[in-house]
């Protein structure tokens, strides 16, 4: 198999993720999920509508920035990103505070995770300091009463170590897989909150020749106009 | 403050003539790094020992707020986030929060967007879905949950309307009418209704009247709502202007690491802020935009 690069690998999971969803918008400094909009666009999904924040040249939004999140509350975006400084069993994010630490803030999640008909949860460490028993600050919680109006929720949390699915009506991660280099058992360990495990857990299926083909050709050129030191990072020089 | 004056836009001379027009204490509406902040009156703001601006980031803060809060001008910061996006924290932020000397009012986006909005139109207060469950409720006293009063059940957030003493930014083109093509990064035109003055800086100066040409009017912030310009050339650096010139990553991630220590960004304001004409100089990505 040819080797590939733990970023290329973790875009392969997120494309899969995607599937048939006609509207995507990728928030601030997320090159992992833009790289996976990109994959599934050209592998699978070739009508797929990206809306790339922060796209250095041109922009999808004439209106400013307030744009993304009037259609966003209209139901016009499918699926969004969100990631977190700590994460917890309930799908709740936190991006403001952790211990003694300043973070940047909340973005706009704690309005998109309400907003999105579904959110793709995203954050590469998995540990006991990302994945809490309970997050420190609510930037934006996992799930809502039945009477707060919400477009939708979660859709599955995906690590460094493995993919969580989530189940609205539990409100709990179930772990789906886990990835080549990891065991269930040690990501027991190095979960702070409990989950459920599925039936029959695989191991994450590694990218693809063809996925791979794409990353480092069409993906690529995209993601070097807008995320160029991350290009740089993955695929090394501009292409 | 006199207020919302702005039947005839000033010419001011420079940027330091901009932030002389900037009262210690002012609320400041700034755009994020992505939409043309007026880095050249940051730059001058510093050089002039401004104290205790109130920020607010329309939606998001990121180098300008870096800089003013690390020069000691700042003492609240209302923004979503603050970061030097790919270039990573915004260090002099970082730290000033963690130690308490700044004061953070923390917010989201659409939140922030929408109180401006409630300005715009003139009314009180404007509701916005979602946010409720969020922490952001406890440490905004000023947002309430509301049940909508035109139905049964639905719990709602509203977030009080927002003016700021003062919109300021960068544009491409000032005219000789005082109008300001800011092109589509419309969130300009939200901060500048929204203020009671806004001040400008551009360019590079257009004859005529920019509202008369049908191709360039929507991209147009009407004078009505321009304090005053001041030319400014490469008035963003190290930030962009679209067509004109990219951002200046190699400059950002010089910053990211001098800002680090204190010492690192005392050090930094004298090579870039304290000394301009070397801060001009060093711009590499002239024609790279």
């Amino acid at each position: 198999m040819e080797p590939y690069a733990r970023e290329e690998f973790l875009a392969c999971c997120i494309a899969r993720l995607i599937g048939d969803a006609g509207h995507v918008a990728v928030g601030a400094a997320s090159p992992v999920p833009a790289t996976a909009v990109y994959l599934q666009k050209y592998m699978r999904n070739p009508r797929l509508r990206i809306s790339l924040l922060h796209k250095r040249r041109g922009n999808p939004f004439t209106e400013g920035s307030r744009e993304l999140f009037d259609l966003a509350g209209q139901g016009r975006i499918d699926l969004f990103f969100l990631g977190g400084a700590q994460i917890d069993g309930d799908a709740n994010i936190n991006l403001v505070q952790a211990g003694e630490n300043r973070l940047p803030g909340c973005f706009g999640s704690s309005y998109m995770y309400f907003a999105a008909k579904r959110t793709i949860l995203f954050r590469e460490e998995h540990s006991r300091r990302v994945l809490v028993p309970k997050v420190e600050f609510v930037s934006a919680c996992g799930w809502s009463p039945p009477e707060v109006k919400r477009n939708g929720g979660p859709q599955a949390l995906l690590t460094g170590k493995a993919l969580f699915s989530w189940q609205p009506d539990r409100h709990r991660f179930r772990l789906e897989s886990v990835h080549p280099g990891s065991s269930a058992a040690e990501v027991r360990d190095s979960t702070g909150f409990d989950y459920d495990v599925s039936r029959d857990p695989t191991e994450t299926a590694p990218p693809t020749a063809e996925e791979l083909r794409l990353l480092r050709s069409a993906v690529r050129e995209q993601i070097a106009a807008n995320y160029p030191e991350f290009a740089r990072r993955v695929w090394g020089a501009a292409a | 403050m006199a207020d919302l004056p702005a039947n005839q836009a000033a010419s001011l001379r420079d940027a330091d003539a901009v932030a002389a027009a900037i009262p210690d204490g002012a609320l400041l509406g700034l755009p994020p790094d992505y939409s043309m902040p007026a880095m050249a009156v940051v730059h001058a703001l510093i050089r002039r020992n401004a104290r205790n601006l109130k920020l607010l980031g329309v939606p998001v803060l990121g180098l300008s707020a870096d800089l003013l809060i690390g020069a000691g001008c700042v003492a609240e910061v209302e923004a979503s986030a603050v970061s030097l996006g790919e270039a990573g924290l915004a260090p002099r932020f970082t730290e000033a929060v963690e130690r308490g000397e700044i004061r953070i009012r923390d917010a989201t986006c659409p939140a922030i967007h929408t109180a401006l909005q409630a300005t715009e139109k003139g009314v009180p207060f404007m509701p916005l879905r979602g946010v409720i469950g969020s922490d952001l409720l406890t440490v905004r006293p000023d947002w309430m949950v509301v049940n909508n009063p035109l139905a049964q059940n639905d719990p709602i957030l509203i977030v009080p309307a927002i003016q700021p003493d003062i919109a300021l930014f960068h544009a491409r083109w000032a005219d000789d009418a005082g109008n300001a093509w800011i092109g589509r990064r419309r969130e300009l035109a939200t901060i500048a209704h929204a203020s009671r003055r806004c001040f400008v800086t551009y360019e590079e100066q257009r004859p005529g009247d920019m509202l008369e040409d049908e191709l360039l009017a929507p991209g147009v912030l009407s004078s009505v709502y321009v304090s005053g310009v001041a030319k400014a050339e490469r008035g963003a650096w190290p930030l962009s202007v679209a067509d004109l010139y990219a951002i200046d990553d190699a400059h950002l991630a010089l910053y990211a690491k001098a800002a680090k220590t204190k010492e690192g960004f005392q050090r930094y304001l004298d090579e870039y802020v304290w000394n301009p004409t070397r801060a001009k100089n060093s711009s590499p990505a002239a024609s790279r935009a």
